[in-house]
């Protein structure tokens, strides 16, 4: 058997009998096999992640674009009623855009009038085709009886399908657009009058019920105030609890109860800061619902223990020879601490508060409990009016079945995670320019 | 005059005690030619007055912003005529209210009762009266504070004792809002567990094998019994669970081992913070994959074995929510595996064992407590896990243990029961607080016992 043994092993001492070089044969075998199991959590971990990243990335990359239709649309005044010579912008706005563009698709579009194809021109283009005409004739009323030549925002239908986000194979009763529409598309991009470009509306918009109007600016702006709201209360709020814990606090019973309760409440699930929201804020203090003041005040309790953890940890790991030197030149505890402890921990708080912020931005739970998933169609002016936030938009969202907003959801998705990738990547290179060894 | 415009002055003004009392204490020391005279330094003199000038006042306005809405609300309700409040219940109360306010601040249905339109009216004054009074009464309180402040210095005036000692009591307090947030949760689940106990028997509760929220709005309605027995749901818990540790602690604990045994650092370090990513990613991400992308594969998979698969099912939901327990149980593991100190593994090699018999046999039971107390932790973070459950998990209580079919889970129930728009004080919503109340419970059971097996069981070295 010895021919069969690796060289490496030794062929005389203690492994001389085959039954002993089999034992460790084996021994080996396991030894690797532990091995691989290791590599293969890792990888399975690593390739979900993957996963996961590749399919909102890959759904959602199509929504930062539009799919606009270039047409020439003759401005007739026979659509608009004008009492005097001058247009006034009352009778440019009451003008019938409806019938002005329908007309506009009919002169473009080839076999506009067969049977039928009425009701499938009226899919073509999105309702705000008929603002961006009104704007345009507001802003130029010399436009009026000419022919002008503009893009226009295609439906949601029309942008799925233009972008291959919904197969043509399927059979035509099961799909959104018909035959007809197809026809047009491929017309148009013949003639090169329909094309994609930036999206727009994904960040200057509220929340629609149409997909292609439908933006996020809105849950960015509640967003926005849902961390003011955190970061005001809960970083000055953690960092006097964590200095006086860490620094100041007596062992008894009062402070050992306050640490087992931060310790707790930092496991304690978010939805069940979402239901004391609610029924403390809203129930017993009458906040209004919805608004980004109660889900800031719900977040920032739900973040202070992680605040608190974070800044203990950064005191502790200050030297006691400053706070010695600070004490041989004559400092109070309390000079000690705020002139020479805290301004050497702030980077690590800092770093911790933007870790929590960043948990606060992603959590959802919460914000459904105090009503921040309604459905509004424009940003919040103040903290106290209704909003969503980023994920509870992307929760609506997600909710919808049609093809338009599950790209929306994933983009949504992008948008949230490349904030979460701001901060973070904040927070590393705070850590990272301030850090010092001791 | 809005009241933030009201804190913004406050604050202001204490800039300018701060200021003033620093330049009087300069004063009263002769501009610095006998600094030695003052007790305290200038600066402390300046931060004495400068909190007079801003706490008593921002208490004020704190409380206002805090109670002042719900006094309104009481004074409006009560200027009502009598014969409208009598026999009303809380929930006739509340509707009044309700109409009260979108007719006095505009949105939702307004009311063209009269008498509500008077007592919207009452409402609105009432707001900006009290407006204007709290905001005058914050500024003189700020101004006369000041004024007494900035009197009160003198050369041998302690200020930096009495700076210090408000410094410190505000960090106290500071540390006692997380036993008023304990506090606040477990008063304000309770009692409003105790108004569904009211309706509901709390044994039906606890022990019954039903659970169907839906209750009747008519009498002769079908199909809403309004059943609550909260086994099924806690069984849905369980179960979607125990499927998301099923996939959290094999794949966790042997890449925490593998992390921290085999790997060279340079691997160590760049693959950890990857899998740490995995922690960042927030939970509505992982439901709207397990939503879109998992449960769909999980149900042509099925489909291609022959099972019956759900499109909700607990399987897709569970291992979704695995995949985000992983660097929780994987950082919490390798923290309790790094601290079994080298000369154990330096012995147990010494004696002839390769490593991974080293791991099995000597690491692993010396880090056991460890790993134990980071599964605790991790099993109350699934039992509390929202999203990826709202998105994917349904919402029939079905009392199954077979992973292929769909249940519900108790943040489910909670979500789905509190956002519909049922009036609050029904038995369906209040339901979702004493779901609430029972999960709060659950999870600090969970987290009490992780933190008891790590202290009691912990293995001492030195």
């Amino acid at each position: 058997m010895t021919d069969t043994t690796p060289s490496s092993f030794p062929t005389h001492g203690l492994h001389t009998s085959a039954a002993a070089q089999d034992r460790l044969r084996r021994r080996y075998a396991a030894e690797r096999r532990f091995r691989l199991y290791g590599i293969a959590a890792i990888v399975a971990a690593l390739g979900v992640l993957a996963v996961l990243l590749f399919t909102i990335v890959s759904q959602g990359y199509t929504a930062f674009v539009n799919t606009e239709i270039e047409l020439e649309v003759y401005v007739d005044p026979a659509d608009f009623t004008f009492e005097g010579t001058t247009p006034t912008a009352e009778e440019i706005g009451a003008g019938n855009y409806r019938n002005l563009l329908s007309s506009a698709l009919a002169e473009n579009l080839p076999n506009a009038d067969a049977p039928g194809a009425a009701r499938d021109l009226r899919g073509v283009l999105s309702g705000q085709g008929y603002r961006q005409l009104r704007a345009r004739l507001l802003a130029e009323p010399s436009l009026i009886g000419q022919r002008v030549s503009m893009s226009f925002l295609a439906s949601s239908d029309i942008d799925q399908a233009f972008k291959g986000n919904t197969p043509r194979v399927v059979p035509e009763e099961r799909r959104r657009v018909s035959n007809l529409q197809y026809e047009w598309m491929d017309y148009l991009e013949n003639q090169g009058q329909i094309s994609t470009s930036f999206n727009s509306n994904l960040f200057t918009q509220a929340d629609s019920r149409q997909p292609e109007q439908a933006g996020l600016w809105g849950a960015i702006v509640g967003s926005f105030y849902l961390m003011l709201v955190v970061a005001v209360l809960s970083i000055p709020l953690g960092v006097g609890a964590a200095i006086y814990l860490e620094e100041f606090a007596p062992k008894n019973r009062l402070t050992s109860f306050i640490e087992i309760n931060i310790n707790n409440l930092a496991a304690v699930p978010s939805i069940i800061f979402g239901l004391l929201g609610l029924a403390v804020f809203i129930q017993v203090f009458g906040l209004p619902r919805s608004a980004p003041l109660v889900g800031g005040l719900a977040l920032t309790l739900m973040t202070l223990p992680t605040i608190i953890i974070a800044a203990r940890a950064s005191l502790r790991s200050i030297p006691p020879s400053i706070r010695e030197a600070a004490y041989g030149l004559g400092a109070s505890k309390m000079q000690m601490v705020f002139h020479h402890v805290l301004p050497l921990a702030l980077p690590g708080i800092l770093t911790g508060s933007i870790i929590g912020l960043a948990q606060a931005l992603g959590e959802t739970a919460p914000l459904l409990m105090i009503g921040m998933n309604a459905f509004i169609t424009s940003a919040p002016d103040s903290m106290f009016s209704p909003s969503t936030a980023l994920p509870s938009q992307i929760y609506i969202w997600a909710d919808s079945s049609e093809r338009g907003f599950v790209e929306r959801t994933s983009a949504g998705i992008m948008v949230l995670l490349g904030f979460l990738i701001l901060m973070n990547a904040t927070a590393i290179f705070l850590r990272k320019r301030f850090e010092k060894r001791w | 005059m809005p009241l933030t415009t009201v804190a913004l002055i406050v604050i202001l003004l204490a800039v300018y005690g701060y200021f003033l009392g620093k330049r009087r204490a300069w004063k009263l020391a002769g501009d610095g030619a006998v600094a030695g005279k003052l007790h305290s330094l200038p600066a402390y003199h300046g931060s004495y007055v400068a909190l007079w000038a801003a706490l008593p006042s921002l208490v004020v306005l704190l409380c206002w912003s805090l109670f002042g809405q719900a006094i309104i609300d009481q004074m409006a309700l009560y200027s009502l005529p009598a014969e409208r409040l009598e026999g009303a219940d809380a929930g006739k109360r509340g509707l009044l209210l309700a109409t009260i306010k979108n007719t006095a601040f505009g949105g939702g249905f307004a009311s063209d009762d009269p008498v509500i339109i008077a007592a919207a009216e009452y409402m609105n004054s009432l707001q900006a009266s009290g407006q204007w009074a709290v905001g005058i009464l914050a500024l003189a309180l700020s101004l006369m504070a000041l004024a007494f402040a900035a009197r009160h210095l003198a050369p041998q005036f302690q200020a930096r004792h009495r700076v210090e000692r408000t410094a410190q009591v505000l960090m106290i307090l500071c540390s006692v809002i997380a036993i008023i947030t304990t506090f606040g949760i477990v008063i304000s689940l309770f009692f409003e567990s105790l108004r569904f106990f009211e309706r509901y028997s709390i044994i039906d509760f606890v022990f019954g094998l039903k659970w169907s929220p839906q209750t009747a709005i008519r009498e002769d309605q079908v199909g809403s019994s309004g059943a609550f027995g909260a086994v099924p749901v806690f069984m849905g818990t369980m179960l979607i669970a125990a499927i998301a540790m099923a996939v959290a602690v094999p794949i966790g604990l042997l890449s925490a081992i593998y992390l921290s045994e085999y790997a060279p650092s340079r691997i160590r370090g760049s693959i950890k913070p990857v899998l740490e990513v995995l922690a960042g990613i927030p939970t509505i991400v992982y439901g709207f994959f397990a939503a879109l992308t998992v449960a769909p594969a999980f149900r042509q998979v099925g489909e291609v074995l022959g099972l019956p698969v759900s499109a909700n099912s607990a399987l897709a939901a569970g291992s979704v929510m695995g995949i985000m327990i992983i660097p929780f149980v994987s950082s919490l593991s390798d923290d309790a595996i790094r601290a079994v100190p080298q000369s154990l593994r330096e012995g147990s090699a010494g004696l002839g064992a390769t490593k991974s018999e080293t791991i099995r046999q000597v690491i692993f039971p010396a880090a056991l407590p460890g790993i134990v107390g980071a599964i605790l932790l991790a099993v109350s973070r699934a039992v509390g896990e929202t999203m990826i459950v709202v998105m994917a998990a349904g919402l029939s209580a079905n009392l199954t243990l077979n992973p292929l079919e769909q249940v519900t889970t108790v943040t489910v129930q909670i979500v789905a029961n509190l956002t519909g728009d049922t009036a609050f004080d029904s038995a369906k919503t209040l339901s979702a607080f004493a779901l609430g109340f029972m999960l709060f419970l659950t999870t600090l059971c969970l987290n009490v016992m992780a933190i008891l097996v790590v202290r009691r069981y912990r293995e001492k070295y030195d």
